[in-house]
């Protein structure tokens, strides 16, 4: 029982990188249109940015975990600017074109300075050991970051569903034109909504710096999966993506624990599952068939 | 209030409106009527500023908006409701209705749109494409009058709904003419638009053919009918 309970555990905390970097897609999909492959690189920028904050000017992780969002998100919302909104107009194959050259220059220029080895964060003293629920050990610091991305992800769905900025941002995303068309400035919150995406994947580096190896590469690993949870949840579905990848996160752990004999199996469940709901659901768990403009 | 000179438009090869000039006057409402396929849609969207390809001129209240985007049209006072009843399906209907900001000098407050439409007030927390094709088609008229825009360009808003919400459409819209809202409409339902038009102006192959009066219109129901297709 406790090692099925340590197995969801563990589960749920890898789901809650999956959630983030899927919120992040999604609403930067629904909003632009654009498929942002450079999104994995943006979460390393951010783990490897907490890493060179604390090794080179001995900032805090807490700092780290104010500064790095916001730094990366201006330097997203500069890149929208400068490349990604030309892309609207493009075949999407400048899309794939574009944010994958963005992910393999932002990798190398990260390589050339600091080399392709993992380099070790340490935990913040704070959150440092572990708490016992009764079943077992919690490392203390992922239930930090269970809890951290709960939090922010119903703040998200709260902003979302329930302010004048959250319609605003709906009623783009299913249908601009219409919207343009009720006086609302649309082009407007492009800026900005893609800055929020890539300051969500600077956010959950920021998290994972602790947990799992800093190194340049760190995010072509994990987008892989995260593109699977983006498909499996529905393509620019806020709330698809979220629980996505929690579930994501859930069957990868299970999958591992208990299909290890199977490794074949273990290694590409997520596929799997993938490949089973688009054969059952095109448009993904919580998606929905394109609207007219 | 609105003029239009030499509208041209085109769907990439295909041009769709040839040369179009007509004016509608402050407090008038005016009917494109034509054959599917004729540019009356198109004639609402270059108005609107939503069709890209186009030549020739748009102006509202004497400004020269041709080269404004349409949420800046928007702004001025127009108000758009399309042949799709635009229903947001990630919006509840309240929110359907408060969407849009306020562009003219008498908006509808909130109150007085649910009075007006209570079948709206009940599924006021729906999803606004849970609601019935009727109830959507008063939700996108109920939008345009709490927004107060001072020019409606209809697109069929009478299209598929009961005849006593044809009245009640014919209701709204002789009543907001009466406080001064100017109505382009594109209609096929002749008999409801000689009810509540000023003039008509029938449409074919993207040309003005002819503009008429109520009383023509009426004379000429039936060849008008047979020419329409309906």
């Amino acid at each position: 029982m406790s090692g099925f309970a340590q197995n969801t555990f563990n589960g749920l905390v890898s789901g809650a990188f999956y959630a983030l970097l899927a919120l992040g897609l999604a609403v930067i999909f629904g909003m632009l249109r654009v498929v942002n492959f450079a999104h994995g690189a943006f979460y390393m920028l951010g783990a490897f940015g907490a890493y060179v904050l604390l090794t080179e000017a001995g900032v805090p992780f807490w700092a780290a975990l104010v500064i790095m969002p916001l730094a990366l998100a201006v330097l997203g919302m500069a890149l929208e600017r400068a490349v990604i909104h030309r892309l609207t107009r493009l075949d999407p194959l400048y899309n794939f074109l574009l944010t994958f050259g963005l992910t393999l220059i932002l990798q190398d220029l990260v390589k050339s300075r600091y080399g392709i080895q993992s380099s070790p964060y340490a935990t913040p003293a704070a959150l440092s050991g572990s708490v016992n629920f009764g079943l077992f050990d919690f490392p203390t610091y992922r239930v930090f970051i269970l809890g951290f991305t709960v939090l922010l992800c119903v703040a998200v769905w709260w902003v979302l569903g329930r302010t004048r900025i959250g319609m605003v941002v709906r009623a783009a995303t299913e249908r601009p034109e219409l919207t343009r068309a009720f006086g609302i400035d649309v082009g407007r919150w492009v800026t900005p909504v893609f800055g929020f995406g890539i300051g969500l994947a600077g956010l959950a580096g920021v998290l994972a710096a602790p947990m799992r190896a800093v190194n340049p590469l760190m995010g072509a690993d994990l987008i892989i999966v995260v593109f699977a949870v983006v498909v499996i949840g529905g393509l620019g579905s806020i709330f698809g993506s979220v629980a996505a990848g929690f579930g994501i996160g859930l069957v990868q752990a299970w999958g591992e624990a208990y299909l290890s004999e199977f490794p074949i199996v273990s290694q590409t469940v997520v596929f799997v599952v993938m490949a089973v709901v688009l054969l059952w659901r095109p448009a993904g768990l919580f998606g929905r068939e394109e609207a007219p403009a | 209030m609105l003029r239009i000179e030499n509208l041209s438009a085109f769907y990439g090869e295909a041009q769709v409106l040839r040369e179009v000039s007509l004016d509608v006057a402050v407090g008038k409402v005016v009917t494109l009527v034509g054959r599917n396929g004729a540019g009356k849609s198109t004639l609402l969207r270059c108005v609107m500023g939503l069709h890209p390809g186009q030549r020739g001129t748009v102006t509202l209240d004497g400004r020269d908006v041709t080269r404004l985007p349409a949420y800046k049209r928007a702004r001025l006072g127009l108000g758009w409701v399309p042949d799709d009843r635009g229903a947001y399906a990630t919006l509840t209907v309240t929110e359907n209705l408060t969407l849009p900001p306020r562009v003219g000098p008498d908006p509808w407050p909130l109150e007085r749109v649910y009075e007006a439409f209570p079948a709206l007030y009940t599924r006021r927390d729906s999803a606004a494409t849970m609601l019935s094709g009727g109830e959507q088609q008063m939700l996108a008229l109920a939008r345009v009058l709490r927004m107060g825009a001072r020019l409606l360009l209809c697109d069929e808003p009478t299209e598929g709904l009961s005849p006593l919400l044809v009245q009640q459409v014919g209701d709204l819209l002789r009543e907001a003419k009466q406080h001064g809202v100017t109505v382009l409409l594109v209609e096929q339902n002749l008999h409801f638009a000689t009810g509540v038009a000023d003039r008509h102006y029938l449409l074919a192959e993207g040309r003005i053919a002819e503009a008429m009066d109520n009383s023509e219109v009426r004379s000429r129901e039936r060849e008008l009918l047979a020419y329409l297709g309906i």
